[in-house]
């Protein structure tokens, strides 16, 4: 049973996006039977070519991949580098993590609300230090070379990169390596970069990658912040996926093969990056240099992570202010009246798609973390360890959900159901969300399970334990907080998810995000910080479980409390 | 009380066809019994929404129906799940019931045969609408509808704007429209192109500019597209310097440019909807001293529908719900500015006098427009105008610096 789990992972998450991309790619040369496509051809191509301003879209998506990812990184190494474990640093780790939690739509609206110039901070000011009695006319959200945007989803993957980096440092004993480093007069910041960077870099290297293809083919956060003329690659290509005019669909399906092309330039691109920092970084290690001037960074890698977290709760508060906002002119710093007709009015219609939401995410989760714990203990039993950190063995075929645009196979899936007379129903859903929360379960747990010290379960072997018992009594107990922290992680990517929800559910499931970012169709601010706090609180509960619980259950036993 | 659609057919009964279809309506009313109806409907707004909530309530009571309001951010979305599921050979066993649509939504789903009917005169309440007197409730942006779809509401162009910080007149025209953004720079602006205000903006602005707007109401390939259409592009080159963001950016849709107005950001906007400007006074998001009012001469307006698709499995209750919407009961609330305030689509002087009293409601809201103000109705130009004006100003102003 156990050996047929790595099998079965990957044909659950194979199939259906190989199935739904040939769904793509057949209409991309103008094979619909259904629409009259009957032959190929390469007219679909030839119209897209012809949209205006596709070399922006294309240019912005792919921009946006590489600064959101060289941005989050760089500033989530600075602050590893120079983190002491002062209790200032302490705190910050305890600030990040939630944010990792709130899904990207909610962050999206809290940051267009903070910078717009209507938004918070001008409303701070003024009048007083700009003396603007009327919002100045300043082009600062949906700019069109896509700066918020990029800053709305920096917000976002620092807590991912780094709660990820959290997760594997442990293994690689990043102060013993450093007090070497030092007693060889290395500074503690080089030290960082000279002897933990080169070993952490290869351990978070997929959720790097996983960050450029999201940050390039992202649907949600591009709508509210991205550009408009043109809009990024992936919201065109949801456009003219719902055109009206219904040929569009053949260019819409060419612009989702070209959206995957730009996805793997920007993968490729980032590893040739990767390749000539490692060659420049050899020569910066073997040089020798031991360090100066480390203070600016220390303090910069501080204050940038510092700047990301509170812009994104100081835009949370803003929500929470609209949400009970009376009429709020500009520009008052608060509201002129408040009321709580805003959360009246929505709280009757919220429990529904609570209840759908959890329901799904619950599922989902249980589901992915069977899954991930049957084929890591299948590794464990066989003993056969994929290399770390390499890219070609068959179980990293688990992060292709990660790396392939949602908008390039989600549509072509749907035909498929429809063709295999699969009718919209929760548990399709679920299946749907599953594509996206295993592998990020598995991301999330595998590392702690691999590197758990193998000493544990030999000697209980050794003590007469049947390899069940190991897993059970030993290992899981062992694992609880990593394990929890894996569950938290799942749930709160399903709680996310809009595209796989409202194509795969044809719209009848409702859940807190689909109905948010319907709402968000109204521009009303207040519903919008109803749904969007509602929508941040959920996932919110399961970290607050994956944190509490180990404390509780191992209360008495300090060691096993784990890592934050 | 609520009307029997017995009672209502036999009110109906000076039609010699009336007694026939009260028996075939109520095979239909028993097929529908039990069945549910999914409705994709946009749900954008939150006074849409609450009154879908109450009509679910309502069929569920009166027909034994049960109503889920599908909500969709985009007409199109529902159109093209109704082509995937064809695609894939599913003919009668489709998700979606009910589609709450009009204009280039209904020309593309007709053009491909992907609606049931005809069906609108099979609805009893449907001959309330006199379609003889009023051609706008069978003409969908100039395509008469057959019976493909059955109208449910009405909407027009009112540009509305805040009386208190607005201290000169407001534009009554198109060329005072430029005039006035010329001397209050970045305070205008319309919806970004596809969406369907800001294209109907682009409509009204090019029957205002054109000397003959009769090609507007053909065909597009009947006429020199650029010829007709360069006063319209001459009036936005020089419009879109003085607009908000200097015509970099323009707001994504209607609601948007409302929170635009709320935020100050902008001075004068318009709708699709009369009623919106006092019902968002009465949500808190615009100011007590909001105003409004149409341009003189008219603006365009239209009527929404609601339409079957072909492969609905439960178009006898679809249909029911159709109906239902048509009841001078539901009309009436639907216009009910303290609901939605969207306008009814029935020939309310020609109801009789009970029902008439439904629509006799207090509007003396002052941002609401007395319903003569409304008087001068333009009609849609041809659907393909809307897809050609599309099309020509995202290859002029898509891409730009």
């Amino acid at each position: 049973m156990l050996r047929l789990a790595p099998l079965l992972i990957v044909t659950l998450l194979v199939a259906p996006i190989l199935a739904g991309l040939t769904m793509a790619l057949l209409p991309a040369f103008g094979y619909l039977p259904a629409l009259g496509g009957e032959r190929l051809s390469l007219a679909p191509w030839r119209e897209l070519l012809a949209q205006p301003g596709l070399a922006r879209s294309v240019a912005v998506s792919l921009a946006s991949g590489l600064i959101t990812t060289a941005v989050s990184l760089g500033v989530v190494l600075l602050f590893l580098a120079g983190a002491s474990g002062s209790r200032l640093d302490r705190w910050i780790r305890r600030l990040v993590a939630p944010l990792l939690s709130l899904p990207h739509a909610a962050a999206a609206f809290g940051l267009a609300f903070l910078i717009a110039p209507s938004g918070l901070l001008a409303r701070l000011v003024s009048p007083g230090l700009t003396g603007w009695e009327r919002p100045p006319d300043l082009l600062l959200v949906n700019d069109p070379w896509g700066l918020s945007l990029m800053a709305g989803l920096v917000v976002k993957e620092i807590p991912f990169l780094l709660l990820m980096s959290l997760a594997a440092l442990p293994q690689l004993d990043p102060d013993r390596r450093i007090a070497m480093a030092r007693s060889l007069g290395y500074r503690p910041l080089t030290a960082w970069f000279k002897v933990v960077a080169p070993a952490l870099y290869p351990l978070i290297r997929l959720p790097v990658y996983a960050v450029i293809a999201y940050a390039t083919a992202v649907v949600d956060v591009a709508l509210i912040l991205g550009p408009t003329l043109p809009p990024t690659l992936a919201v065109s290509i949801l456009t003219w996926f719902h055109d009206p005019d219904l040929s569009r669909r053949f260019m819409a399906s060419a612009g989702a093969v070209l959206q995957l092309g730009v996805t793997a330039a920007a993968l490729v691109a980032w590893w040739c990056l990767e390749r000539g920092a490692t060659r420049l970084g050899r020569h910066w290690l073997a040089r020798g240099g031991r360090g100066q001037g480390e203070q600016p960074l220390r303090l910069a890698g501080r204050a940038l992570i510092l700047l990301a977290t509170l812009s994104a709760f100081v835009g949370l508060v803003g929500l929470a202010l609209g949400s009970v906002a009376g009429f709020w002119r500009f520009p008052e710093a608060l509201p002129q009246s408040v009321t709580a007709a805003h959360w009246l009015r929505a709280l009757p219609t919220l429990a529904g798609p609570v209840a759908t939401t959890a329901l799904i995410a619950i599922g989902a989760t249980l589901c992915a973390l069977v899954l991930t714990l049957a084929a890591l203990e299948n590794e464990q039993r066989s003993g056969r360890h994929p290399a770390q950190g390499r890219l070609l063995s068959a179980l990293t075929l688990l992060y292709l959900p990660l790396i392939v645009p949602q908008i390039a196979f989600l549509f072509g899936l749907v035909v498929v159901m429809e063709s295999l007379g699969i009718r919209p129903r929760p548990w399709l859903v679920m299946f749907g969300h599953l594509l996206f929360v295993l592998p990020y379960v598995f991301l999330s747990l595998s590392e702690a399970y691999r590197r758990l010290d193998p000493r544990w379960s030999q000697l209980a072997s050794s003590l007469g334990a049947s390899r069940h018992a190991v897993f059970w009594r030993v290992r899981l107990p062992l694992l609880l907080a990593p394990l929890l922290t894996a569950g938290a992680v799942g749930l709160a990517v399903s709680i996310g998810q809009y595209l796989p929800t409202q194509l795969l559910g044809a719209g009848r499931i409702a859940t807190v995000t689909t109905e948010a970012v319907s709402l968000a169709a109204g521009g009303n601010r207040r519903v919008i910080g109803v749904w969007a706090l509602v929508q941040a609180c959920l996932p919110l509960a399961g970290f607050a479980l994956a944190v509490g619980l180990p404390r509780l259950i191992w209360s008495r036993r300090r060691g096993m409390q784990g890592a934050p | 009380m609520p009307i029997r659609p017995l009672a209502a057919a036999l009110a109906l009964s000076f039609f010699a066809a009336a007694t026939a279809l009260a028996g075939d309506w109520q095979a239909v009313l028993d097929d529908a019994r039990g069945q549910t109806v999914h409705w994709h409907a946009w749900a954008g707004d939150t006074r849409v929404n609450d009154y879908l909530d109450w009509v679910k309530g309502r069929v569920r009571d009166e027909y034994g129906i049960e109503l889920v309001h599908v909500k969709i951010d985009d007409t199109g979305s529902a159109v093209s799940r109704v082509l995937a599921e064809r695609s894939a050979g599913n003919h009668d066993d489709g998700s979606v019931d009910l589609i709450w649509i009009n204009g280039e939504n209904f020309a593309a789903m007709r053009e491909n045969d992907l609606l049931f009917g005809p069906f609108a005169e099979r609805l009893p309440h449907f001959a309330l609408t006199h379609p003889e007197h009023n051609p706008e409730v069978v003409t969908d942006f100039t395509l008469p509808t057959e019976g493909f779809e059955s109208p449910w509401g009405k909407a027009q162009i009112t540009f509305y704007y805040d009386a208190d910080t607005l201290e000169e007149e407001p534009p009554r025209s198109m060329a005072q429209l430029l005039a006035w953004a010329e001397a209050n720079p970045g305070r205008f602006t319309y919806p970004r192109i596809p969406d369907f205000l800001g294209s109907t903006f682009l409509k009204q602005a090019l029957i205002a500019l054109v000397d003959d707007s009769d090609a507007l109401y053909a065909p597009v390939d009947q006429s020199d597209f650029a010829a007709v259409s360069a006063p319209l592009w001459e009036y936005l080159d020089a419009l879109h310097p003085h607009l908000w963001r200097r015509g970099r950016q323009f707001p994504a849709s209607g609601p948007e440019m409302r929170r635009l107005m709320g935020d100050g950001e902008l001075e004068l906007a318009f709708t699709f909807n009369p009623a919106e400007p006092a019902a968002a006074v009465a949500d808190l998001e615009l100011p007590e001293s909001t105003r409004s009012y149409v341009l003189d001469g008219g603006t365009l307006g239209n009527v929404h529908f609601v339409a079957i698709p072909f492969n609905s499995p439960h178009q006898a209750a679809a249909m029911v719900v159709a109906d239902f919407l048509l009841t001078p009961e539901a009309q009436a609330r639907k216009q009910d500015l303290a609901v939605w305030g969207d306008p009814t689509v029935l020939d309310v002087a020609r109801l009789d006098d009970a029902d008439r009293a439904r629509f006799e409601q207090a509007s003396d809201h002052p941002a609401l427009l007395p319903p003569q103000a409304l008087a001068e109705t333009l009609p849609e130009p041809h659907p393909s105008w809307m897809t050609a004006l599309q099309e020509a100003w995202q290859a002029r102003y898509v891409g730009g610096p």
